[in-house]
């Protein structure tokens, strides 16, 4: 049985039904093709709006819709404000990851032009209130499955800086050897299950994650297995079938897991409007019998407000939400696009919304911290960051003896040669030069 | 080095150049790889072969009887005498032990669980083991494949069904990408202890899209295994084997074949992945085979026999990668190479082999490798199409003696 949660900046809300017609917060979820996703002079604060579910199945339910803009409300600058959203201990922990996101991209774009990354390298400049907003109230063990925008995510979920530019580089220290780059990231021991180069390709894979968890649980009997998956994706994946696929099976069977749409509005030179039927990701939710919500992606607390609801939605056993954060990416698709599509001016609105001085001017507004303590916290990550940079350069470049290591996790695999020996119990195989 | 079994009594029994003895014995073969971690028992036993059943229902007619032999046989050592199944039991025999003995091994499909498994191979099982278990999918290939590739990374060891293995065109992207390669993606870091498995080849006038062989569309993705099962004794073996493999593995059935009856063991064996499987010893010629064309294969040996030849078969069972050992050792005594298979002649498995073959072993060769495949074309759904398609019995025995026949002599059989 669904609690009324008692949190106070959310309240879940039914699905609602067809006939629904959203309560004009945000008027922009127009129809036509041809207005543009945002006004530039329209006031953006979005205001969550929520879907309750309650425990019976998704037929049959109310349509009441209550938004909850009254309860997220601006806190006035009084030191004494019981309602902040956050502690000042969290509120460093969120800075600290959103500038590590910040300064570690923009370092990347540095390290490419300087010819020591190479290929498609996907920056996350802009987004970081997502990725900080949900994967900094998991657990160790709950996984996080991304796209090949996945660095950010990869910091945030606790891969070390030094692993990730590791990687970037090809060295044989990176998180995964070199093998995956940089749109792979992989850690066993931070459950973030990828890094996928084909868009949609991670969902299933997350679903997978869930799909364990709820298996060690009922099967296994593990009575305490909590675990939650997040899967990140962009707008132009929620029109792939897997998507809808995977929306499908995990509300079928009650997974745990939250579906985040990272909605930057553009896929490559794709604007979403010209792409999507419906461009409200967020109603695909309730099609599938699970919570839709639409939340502003550039502001770090309501994001993580809501993931907070989600995410303990999910290890409650009540199964999946699709979580739309509209957001946007300040650089270009990747390191090698030019970016020339899109809108100055909307570039510049978004501009105004850096989820980093969206928190700093919060924590000040509230007294929560110091300009010394943000100050101290830019220094320690510009200094992390370079020491990464360090890392990453003198560390070796994969040796060929790691050519054949990691195709199979049993090597025998690699089958019987023409004089009765496995491949593997060749000694040129492990030299990496084996005929196989 | 490796110990080979050899079935003494089957040898003198086979080398006579009379009636085609229809005991056959199978062996595998026991290699002494110290770090193997699997245990793989080597037996020998005298199995008769499938004897001719009626059709049930929707499955597909089963294969012409051949001589069926009792168990009583008069060489060999006397094992256990084992009990009958047929394919899919033994199949469901397999996959029920690992069941039992790992919780983590689950299966996922379409109408696996309350139907059962369209071709029964998992009957019984969701009662069983619930319905998390044995999971009925809905219709979804390439994200439940992902889900079960997802799972696999997390801990569980997942089966996968294809209702029919061409359904899992559908899956590609995630048996390539993901199945294959994660392990190397990731550095190591997560294995995907996944099997793929299910029916596919041409039935009984089943059409185009459900006649389908996709060993050879998978055959180039780094890091699966593939194996072919043709018999209830390797079925059952090489079920296990998959399923406790590190590796993700694709164990291909046959629509056909799921009716063959045969004696198998009583005590647990499992075979090994990588090896191929000798099912008749001979001296002239080396006939290279898998699943169901083994069959065809062997009632072709009949009249070969007949005719006074001898030829070595070999199922090679493991399609990637390919044992060259016991193909090789078998090529440097007969010289002689005859590829039988159900793939498409271009890129198929028959293509892949040869060129291996010609690669180890072009010296030892005194004639060209021959290739019977099935023909470039969509296997139609009219009967007489599709025995045109598919290399009959008849195209062996003449592709057998063209070898011995003058170049101007032979009649290009099964180009």
């Amino acid at each position: 049985m669904a609690s009324t949660f008692s949190t106070p900046a959310t309240k879940l809300i039914q699905p609602p039904s067809l006939n629904f017609s959203p309560t004009p917060t945000t008027n922009r979820t127009s129809r036509s093709p041809i207005k543009s996703l945002f006004h530039p002079l329209k006031n953006h604060n979005h205001k969550l709006r929520l879907n309750k579910c309650n425990s019976a199945p998704s037929h049959g339910q109310s349509t009441t819709v209550v938004a909850v803009s009254d309860t997220v409300k601006k806190p006035k600058s009084t030191p004494t404000l019981p309602n902040l959203l956050i502690t000042k201990e969290e509120g460093l922990e969120l800075y600290e990851d959103m500038i590590l996101g910040r300064y570690f991209e923009d370092m990347c774009a540095q390290m490419y032009y300087r010819g020591k990354m190479f290929g498609f390298v996907h920056l996350y400049n802009g987004q970081e209130a997502v990725s900080t907003g949900f994967i900094k109230l998991l657990k160790q063990q709950d996984s996080v499955v991304s796209t090949y925008r996945d660095h950010v995510h990869a910091l945030s979920k606790g891969v070390p800086a030094r692993a990730v530019m590791s990687e970037l580089f090809g060295r044989t220290t990176g998180c995964c050897r070199g093998q995956g780059g940089s749109m792979h990231m992989f850690s066993k021991e931070h459950n973030l299950l990828g890094g996928f180069a084909f868009i949609g390709e991670g969902i299933p894979v997350a679903t997978g994650a869930a799909f364990t968890s709820k298996y060690r649980r009922e099967v296994l009997k593990e009575d305490d297995c909590d675990h939650v998956s997040v899967a990140f994706f962009g707008d132009g994946t929620a029109n792939n079938g897997q998507f809808f696929e995977c929306l499908n099976m995990a509300a079928l069977w009650k997974l745990p897991i939250v579906f985040v749409v990272e909605n930057n509005l553009w896929a490559i030179g794709m604007s979403h409007l010209r792409a999507t039927s419906v461009p409200e990701i967020w109603k695909k939710g309730p099609a599938f019998g699970m919570p839709g919500v639409h939340v502003d992606g550039m502001d770090v607390l309501k994001v993580r407000e809501v993931a907070k609801e989600a995410i303990n939605r999910a290890r409650r056993g009540e199964g999946p939400t699709l979580v739309e954060c509209e957001t946007y990416r300040f650089r270009g698709h990747s390191l090698a696009d030019p970016d020339e599509l899109r809108d100055p001016s909307e570039k510049s609105h978004y501009a105004t919304r850096d989820p980093i001085t969206a928190l700093k001017k919060y924590m000040f507004d509230n007294n929560l911290v110091s300009e010394a303590e943000l100050k101290a916290i830019e220094k320690k990550i510009d200094e992390l960051v370079e020491e990464a940079v360090e890392f990453a350069d003198s560390s070796p470049h994969p040796p060929r003896t790691q050519l054949l290591e990691n195709v199979f996790a049993d090597p025998r695999g690699f089958g019987i040669g023409p004089d009765g020996k496995y491949r593997c119990e060749d000694p040129k195989f492990t030299e990496g030069t084996a005929h196989v | 080095m490796a110990e080979v079994f050899q079935a003494i009594g089957a040898a003198t029994a086979l080398s006579s150049t009379n009636v085609f003895n229809s005991k056959r014995v199978l062996f595998s073969y026991r290699r002494s790889v110290s770090e193997r971690k699997t245990s793989v028992c080597t037996l020998r036993s005298d199995g008769s072969l499938f004897s001719g059943l009626s059709s049930r229902g929707r499955k597909a007619e089963p294969l012409t009887a051949v001589a069926t032999k009792t168990e009583s046989s008069t060489a060999s050592v006397a094992s256990k005498p084992g009990h009958e199944l047929l394919l899919y039991e033994a199949l469901r025999e397999g996959l029920e032990e690992e069941m039992e003995k790992d919780p983590t091994v689950c299966v996922i499909g379409e109408d696996v669980g309350h139907y059962g498994g369209s071709y029964k191979v998992t009957k019984g099982l969701a009662k069983k083991y619930g319905d998390l278990r044995v999971l009925d999918t809905p219709i979804a290939e390439n994200s439940f494949t992902g889900m079960a590739i997802g799972a696999a990374m997390t801990g569980l060891r997942p089966i996968i069904e294809g209702m029919n293995m061409g359904f899992l065109l559908l899956a590609f992207n995630q048996i390539s990408n993901n199945c294959g390669m994660l392990h190397y993606t990731s550095g190591g870091q997560f294995t995907i202890p996944a099997v793929i498995r299910g029916p596919g080849g041409v039935g009984r006038q089943l059409g185009p899209e459900h006649s389908q062989c996709l060993e050879s569309y998978f055959l180039a993705i780094p890091g699966i295994q593939m194996v072919a099962c043709s018999t209830p004794y390797n079925a059952k073996g090489l079920m296990k084997a998959a399923i406790r493999s590190e590796n993700p593995v694709i164990l291909f059935e046959h629509v056909l074949l799921y009716n063959l009856k045969e004696r198998i063991p009583d005590e647990e064996y499992v075979l090994n992945l990588e090896e191929a499987e000798m099912v008749r010893p001979g001296k002239q010629v080396t006939i290279l085979t898998y699943s169901r064309m083994r069959h065809s294969v062997l009632l072709a040996a009949k009249t070969l026999v007949n005719k006074g030849y001898d030829p070595e078969i070999i199922d090679i069972r493991s399609l990637k990668p390919f044992d060259l050992y016991t193909i090789g050792n078998s090529v440097k005594k007969t010289r002689r190479v005859l590829i039988v298979e159900e793939c498409m002649q271009t890129g198929g498995i028959g293509a892949s082999l040869a060129a291996a073959i010609y690669k180890n072993f072009f010296y030892e060769l005194d004639d060209a490798i021959v290739c019977l495949s099935s023909k470039d074309v969509p296997t139609g759904y009219a009967g007489s199409l599709e025995e045109w398609t598919l290399v009959q019995e008849a195209d062996i025995v003449t592709a057998v003696e063209d070898f011995f026949k003058p170049k101007e002599l032979r009649r290009n059989s099964g180009s």
